[in-house]
């Protein structure tokens, strides 16, 4: 258990992610082994010790302190598991030394799993007497759950590849297999075993990322090597079907299928499927905005699925029944997913076609044409002849996407960065016009926290901080008096922000040092994207 | 045990703080310029310039001196430790809190009655002050700046360990430590060298003034030198795995944009709070107060006996609270305007 609370409170502090997947690395290799896999189950988020719930650490608090002081506390530390590890009382005695006679975090595991909340209550009030301040909030951290130390499933896996020395792609690959404590992927990774097999299940296949193509690349492009898709404005999805069921995973490797049901059923077919999840109909694209109604959901109402029709547009295979395509080079699977969406005749089924071009002149054409309607982002370019591959490869898969779009804003408020930036204004509010004569006032449409070099970055903080009219806690409103051109992907009406629009990834194009804030665009330019 | 009758007629809150009135009228750690103060410590929210009289130990006056000038007061009065003093109908005295360099208790006897004015106090050791002494009392006026349960800080030994261990894993980062400019600053400084650590220590502008002025006063804090001397906005590459001590509003300003892959450290009784700790962007928190936690606030209550406690400033009600459990008559005086948070 310390080793795990050391490792919590160090994460909890390390601003960085390479710090933390060193401190990962190092704690996989130090700590007792039988205490790994709970604790990367705890960290992934996938360890339930469910019984044990707020009220039992409200209980133990009750044994040890007056109510209104405990309250008192608790309102002043804000977390329910830090004020009672904080107001524990540690014990001075010479035969139980602080940490001497600590459990393990397998200890707890097992031991909580089993219990009542009255069972829990006592296991817990032992062990408490027994470990030090940090070893009582990683505890307690630990069975109210939520650790919040900033550590993602990718990370875990990184550091668990850094640590045994195993590429991370065969450790993504067995990641949705697997279940705490792990056994099976510690038998492997010390090569005690072979890697779980995925043989008959519907998991998750890391999938294959492109590069971004440059202007000046894009005119080297012949047709000889590279095949040519529209790069769809959706939602990258992987189906899955195998006995065990069929399943819809977002990018990430979420199960998104009991919010997509009417794209799960009636699939008959065995294998997986990479494509893109659009709104509309196959004959029909609809834009983004559309979609996202139906992503931001668990799952979704009859109207729904009916407003808001969606399908899957497919554009690789990667297993046919059991058989791996993966090494197969692109034309043949795509002949082969052809032939399988054919098959499967399910008319929300489609596949994304392939573009014929001449040479670079007429791939120029092509991107020109994905601004109408909005509805592509842009071009994807696949080496010929390659294989599916995880991970983003150099050199394979490319998308080269539409010139954005830009406007003139002008800035408005700004707040400090983080880490690095901590020392900086790097995080900016912006708007435009909006109104007449007296009325004309500034709106404000996004922020933006990229797309400048270091250099302007000083420049910009020196600004806010010479402009500064008003501050509103850590926010500060400067005079308006400096224009940016920021890019963004797209722009859409939203309810949720006052100017009624919302920018798809806004960042700095350029900084108009020298155009007068008056000759800002204005709001109806903006509406005139849509 | 004696009792507590009668004496709020002659020491009371008013408006420019705790007012004494019996023969003379004198204020301690006056809010407001006043005709007549007794100052128990150098920080600026307790030792303010401008007073007709302040009356000091020879240390605090020379905190004041150094900080606001020479004419700080018309009339600065140096008091050492334990000497008795007539003032109208009292006798004060003033004994060691271990707060700061200087830092006193004001004791004040009155009609066969005995105020002790606590001032800013702590009981762990502390290198670079004398130490707190207990003086039984019949009203206890006492400060709770950390008076919560979650508050137990760790021997300061553990905390330093924790820095110099932080120093050894990541040897070429520039260690920047958060640190109030008086008493913290330099007892963080001698707490570093206590555990053996000799190389030059790097500060601040604003830190030289006061380390020189204990250093003056006879305090060893081992070779000093200013953190960004040289052409201004050049990088100091130089202080890679090194120690520099700033105020800790330094920290997020332009002037840390110098250091080396700074890695943030702040030395206050406040990091015991990881989530606030974290908020503030402090990579390595360490707790090192110059106050009392909560199991010293309530030890030293029961060392002075008082028939009454009185509370100044923090969390008062939460110690109002454990006083009355244990039986102890305490109230509130609400004082306004004493900081807690430049700890």
């Amino acid at each position: 258990m310390i080793h795990f609370a050391t490792l919590l409170e160090r994460l909890l502090f390390a601003p960085r992610r390479n710090t933390k997947l060193a401190w990962i690395s190092t704690w996989l290799t130090e700590c007792p082994p039988a205490d790994r896999g709970w604790g990367v189950a705890a960290m992934a988020g996938d360890l339930d010790l469910g019984r044990v719930k707020h009220g039992v650490v409200r209980a133990l608090a009750r044994r040890v302190l007056d109510e209104e002081l405990f309250a008192q506390s608790y309102d002043f530390v804000g977390d329910l598991a830090e004020t009672t590890a904080l107001i524990w009382p540690q014990h001075h005695d010479d035969n139980l030394r602080p940490n001497s006679q600590a459990p393990s975090l397998e200890d707890v595991v097992l031991t909580l799993q089993g219990a009542s909340p009255d069972e829990a209550e006592d296991h817990l009030a032992g062990w408490l007497d027994r470990l030090d301040v940090t070893g009582r909030w990683g505890l307690l951290k630990l069975v109210t759950g939520g650790l919040r130390v900033g550590v993602s499933a990718r990370m875990l896996r990184l550091s668990l590849a850094e640590a045994f020395g195993k590429p991370v792609e065969d450790i993504e690959e067995i990641w949705p297999l697997i279940t705490p404590p792990y056994d099976d992927l510690f038998d492997w990774l010390e090569d005690r075993a072979m890697r779980p097999s995925a043989e008959d299940r519907a998991v998750f296949r890391p999938l294959m990322l492109a590069h971004p193509m440059d202007d000046a690349m894009a005119a080297t492009v012949s047709p000889g090597d590279f095949l040519v898709e529209w790069k769809w404005d959706g939602a990258r999805v992987q189906l899955a079907s195998a006995p065990d069921g069929v399943r819809l995973f977002s990018r990430s490797g979420d199960a998104i299928g009991p919010a997509f049901p009417e794209l799960v059923e009636g699939i008959e077919w065995q294998g997986v499927l990479d494509g893109e999840l659009l709104a509309g109909t196959p004959d029909a694209v609809e834009p983004f905005q559309h979609l996202q109604q139906r992503l931001n959901r668990k799952k979704a109402s009859k109207t729904l699925i009916r407003s808001r029709p969606v399908f899957f547009r497919a554009y690789d295979i990667l297993f046919d029944g059991k058989t791996d395509l993966r090494p197969l080079p692109i034309e043949a699977r795509r002949d082969r997913l052809a032939e399988v969406i054919r098959m499967l005749d399910h008319p929300l089924y489609d596949t994304s076609a392939e573009l014929r071009f001449s040479g670079p002149g007429e791939l120029d054409d092509l991107r020109a044409q994905c601004r109408e309607g909005g509805l592509i982002e842009g071009l994807m370019l696949k080496a010929r002849g390659s294989a599916y591959q995880q991970g983003r490869i150099k050199g394979v898969w490319y998308k080269w996407k539409r010139d954005p779009l830009t406007a003139d804003v002008v800035l408005m408020y700004a707040q400090r960065g983080h880490g690095k930036r901590s020392s900086f204004y790097s995080d900016y509010t912006f708007g435009v016009w909006t109104g007449d004569g007296p009325e004309k006032q500034l709106v404000p449409v996004g922020k933006a926290y990229s797309g400048f070099t270091d250099a302007e970055l000083k420049k910009l903080d020196q600004f806010v901080r010479t402009s500064t009219t008003n501050r509103f806690g850590p926010v500060r409103e400067v005079a308006p008096t400096m224009v940016v051109e920021v890019a963004f992907d797209s722009i859409a009406p939203s309810s949720r922000h006052k100017s009624g629009l919302a920018m798809r990834f806004p960042r700095f194009a350029s900084i108009r040092w020298d155009k007068p804030a008056e000759q800002a665009d204005t709001l109806e330019t903006l509406k005139a994207l849509t | 045990m004696g009792s507590a009758d009668g004496i709020d007629q002659w020491i009371r809150p008013g408006p420019n703080g705790l007012e004494v009135n019996a023969g003379a009228r004198f204020h301690i750690d006056a809010l407001r310029a006043s005709e007549c103060v007794v100052v128990t410590h150098g920080h600026a929210d307790h030792a303010r310039p401008g007073h007709g009289r302040v009356i000091a130990t020879p240390e605090t006056l020379a905190i004041m001196a150094a900080r606001y000038g020479e004419n700080f007061t018309a009339e600065a009065t140096p008091l050492p430790y334990h000497q008795d003093m007539v003032l109208g109908d009292t006798t004060i005295r003033l004994v060691p809190a271990g707060h700061v360099l200087g830092s006193a208790q004001v004791v004040i006897d009155h009609n066969g009655q005995r105020v002790v004015v606590s001032g800013d106090y702590k009981r762990k050791a502390d290198p670079t002050c004398t130490a707190f002494e207990p003086v039984e009392c019949d009203v206890f006026i006492t400060e709770a700046t950390f008076a919560l349960p979650v508050f137990s800080h760790p021997d300061p030994e553990t905390e330093i360990a924790k820095l110099l261990s932080s120093l050894r894993l990541f040897p070429e980062r520039c260690h920047v430590i958060g640190a109030y400019s008086l008493g913290k600053a330099q007892r963080l400084i001698a707490l570093i060298r206590q555990a053996g650590y000799d190389q030059p220590i790097y500060l601040h502008g604003a830190q030289q003034k006061l380390c020189q002025l204990y250093q003056d006063l006879g305090i060893d804090l081992g070779e000093l030198k200013p953190a960004t001397a040289g052409e201004k906005g050049k990088p100091r590459e130089d202080l890679a795995g090194q120690i520099v001590i700033a105020p800790p509003s330094a920290l997020a300003d332009k002037w840390s944009r110098r250091l080396p892959d700074p890695l943030v450290v702040m030395a206050s009784g406040w990091m015991q709070i990881r989530q606030r700790a974290k908020q503030s962007g402090v990579e390595l928190p360490l707790i090192l107060s110059d106050h009392a936690d909560w199991a010293d606030l309530i030890r030293t209550i029961d060392d002075v006996a008082p028939a009454e406690v009185w509370v100044t400033h923090g969390r008062e009600e939460a110690l109002i609270r454990a006083l009355a459990l244990k039986g102890v008559k305490a109230r509130a005086l609400s004082l306004i305007g004493y900081e807690d948070d430049a700890e």
